[in-house]
């Protein structure tokens, strides 16, 4: 980031000010005191709007704790997240190799575009995308019944295969971004030494390259993991009824049983074990970028 | 030697296949959004029917506009606030800059469910409610971030030698700013200005928590509509909406290198 050549040409935050208060002025307004309200209004009974009662209380916590419900599905989306790194990092960290060490020049620029371009594009659409795919009588379906001599019905949608499929589309791109960027940065030469003084191709991999890539890994799975941990919409479209996660029941007491507290204390909770994972994954994460 | 060689060829290969995993859904739902069947049978026949359906379709085409507005203002006012922060982060030193420097991040990593969730409980408390003012001032906010970063990326090849040169040849302030260092960053500035952009456009979680019925967006809408049951019309729309969104991102690659030098 800015600081390792920031040559601060004038000291003080005065001239800084008025250039640096709006942006962080709306970061306030729009991010950082609505994640304390948000603290806030967990600890109360109601919303403070006109003229209802409210009062602080700690059972929307208690809630959480004294129904296990809350506690499954918590699991059930650590979980989901875990899955869906552990997929990202199998598929996405030999692509990253690929990229960094075979290709060379313009098809490496250009592929590597290719990978990431779907990335940027809208998540949803991208989502709604695997429904053509995968329901009963789609085109995994026709394909397969084409090609194979027996008959066999693929009905993946509404499944938690087919949740864990849309997530791993959206999220591998991410892996692949952050192991391309430590691997390109390994000297080829170190790899050439190993090689040269006896070692095996595997073990190259395994004593060499791998570690040298780590902060990649960690930082890719923190990216995947963190987000995945905290989905909604994926689950609901292509998981229907088995897609029932943590992050589907803190939508549902904002937008169907209008819980809001309780919803904010979900939240917070998620919230808590968000910073907890970033925060043993930052020191890795700063040796990456 | 022939055993590096097969490696490379099966690494090549796979690299196809991924790129077939990552662009088939796509590629297949804008196939079927040319498909005669509502309910996509094959083989395909052609027609452009329900893209002609979508002109029709008044509630979608509002929410289009309100999509465009909001990117567009996002835009405007994320390039100003986050280009001005940068230089800012860029040319002064003070105690508490790492600090500020640290804070572009929780937007960026804490999951859009909390962040979303959190705005629609304080902008209730504060009397701006729902709508399509408190969708503005959330996209600016997850927009700032990536601004930031990368106009700041691009300070980083900027030698503070070249605004003393300015200075001592007697240019003031604003002349060093407008004339020599604006210039050299306008390349990360359209960058970040394209990456705002599509962090509006493409949103859907924080506006979701932050629509009413008549004040939404199109992902908004499109998620209301998936969830009714599919429709060849849903097919169209994302379609054009995927299309927008990599040829924004493939302008914004040529000003910014995702991939780092090299």
């Amino acid at each position: 980031m800015a600081d390792q050549h920031a040559i601060g040409s004038r000291r003080g935050l005065k001239p800084a000010l008025p250039l640096l208060l709006p942006a962080y002025l709306w970061l306030t307004v729009a991010i950082f005191l609505p994640l304390s309200a948000m603290v806030f209004f967990s600890f109360m009974t109601d919303l403070p709007l006109a003229g209802r009662e409210w009062a602080f209380t700690l059972d929307n916590y208690a809630a959480f704790f004294s129904q296990s419900l809350y506690l499954t599905l918590l699991l059930a989306s650590l979980r989901l997240g875990l899955e869906v790194t552990l997929w990202c990092v199998v598929i996405g960290y030999p692509a990253a190799y690929v990229l960094a060490k075979v290709l060379k020049g313009r098809s490496r620029e250009a592929i590597f575009l290719l990978v990431i371009l779907p990335f940027w594009s809208n998540g949803l659409v991208r989502i709604f995308s695997w429904a053509m795919v995968l329901r009963e009588g789609g085109i995994l379906d026709t394909a397969l019944n084409a090609v194979l001599p027996f008959k066999i019905n693929i009905d993946l949608m509404y499944s938690y295969p087919a949740v864990i499929i849309g997530l791993v589309h959206s999220y591998v791109p991410y892996m692949v971004l952050t192991c391309y960027l430590t691997l390109q940065a390994i000297d080829d030469s170190l790899i050439e030494a190993g090689r040269s003084l006896g070692a095996s191709r595997r073990q190259v991999l395994w004593r060499v390259i791998i570690p040298l890539s780590m902060p990649g890994l960690i930082a890719g799975a923190a990216l995947i993991f963190v987000p995945v941990v905290g989905s909604f919409m994926e689950p609901r479209i292509l998981g229907g009824r088995t897609g029932t996660f943590y992050g589907t029941v803190i939508e549902d007491q904002f937008v169907a049983v209008f819980n809001w507290p309780l919803g904010a204390a979900l939240s917070f909770i998620l919230l808590a074990v968000v910073l907890v994972i970033l925060a043993v994954a930052s020191p890795m994460l700063k040796r990456a970028a | 030697m022939a055993t590096t060689r097969i490696l490379e060829w099966l690494g090549r290969c796979y690299i196809v296949l991924l790129l077939g995993f990552l662009y088939l859904p796509i590629i297949i739902m804008a196939l079927m959004s040319f498909n005669a069947s509502p309910f996509y049978q094959l083989p395909l026949e052609w027609t452009t029917d329900w893209y002609a359906s979508l002109w029709q379709n008044d509630q979608l085409i509002a929410a289009t506009w309100n999509s465009i507005e909001i990117a567009v203002i996002t835009t405007v006012i994320a390039t100003v606030l986050g280009s001005a922060a940068s230089l800012a982060l860029y040319r002064c030193d003070f105690p508490g800059k790492k600090v500020l420097q640290a804070l572009l991040f929780p937007p960026i990593a804490i999951p859009w469910l909390i962040t979303g969730t959190a705005m629609l409980i304080f902008f209730f408390g504060i009397g701006i409610g729902r709508g399509l003012v408190a969708i503005l001032l959330g996209h600016v906010a997850l927009a700032l971030p990536y601004v930031l970063v990368v106009v700041s990326a691009r300070l980083q090849t900027f030698a503070p030698e070249l605004e003393e040169a300015a200075r001592s040849l007697g240019a003031n302030q604003w002349q060093v700013t407008n004339r020599v260092t604006l210039p050299w960053i306008m390349p990360g500035v359209i960058a970040g200005g394209l990456f705002a952009f599509a962090v509006s456009f493409d949103q859907f979680v924080v506006s979701y928590f932050l629509s009413t019925p008549g004040q939404t967006t199109l992902p908004v809408e499109i998620y209301a509509a998936i969830r009714k049951g599919f429709t060849p019309e849903i097919n169209a729309v994302s379609t054009i909406i995927i299309v927008v969104s990599m040829a924004l991102m493939l302008l914004t690659a040529r000003f910014f290198k995702f991939g780092g030098e090299k």
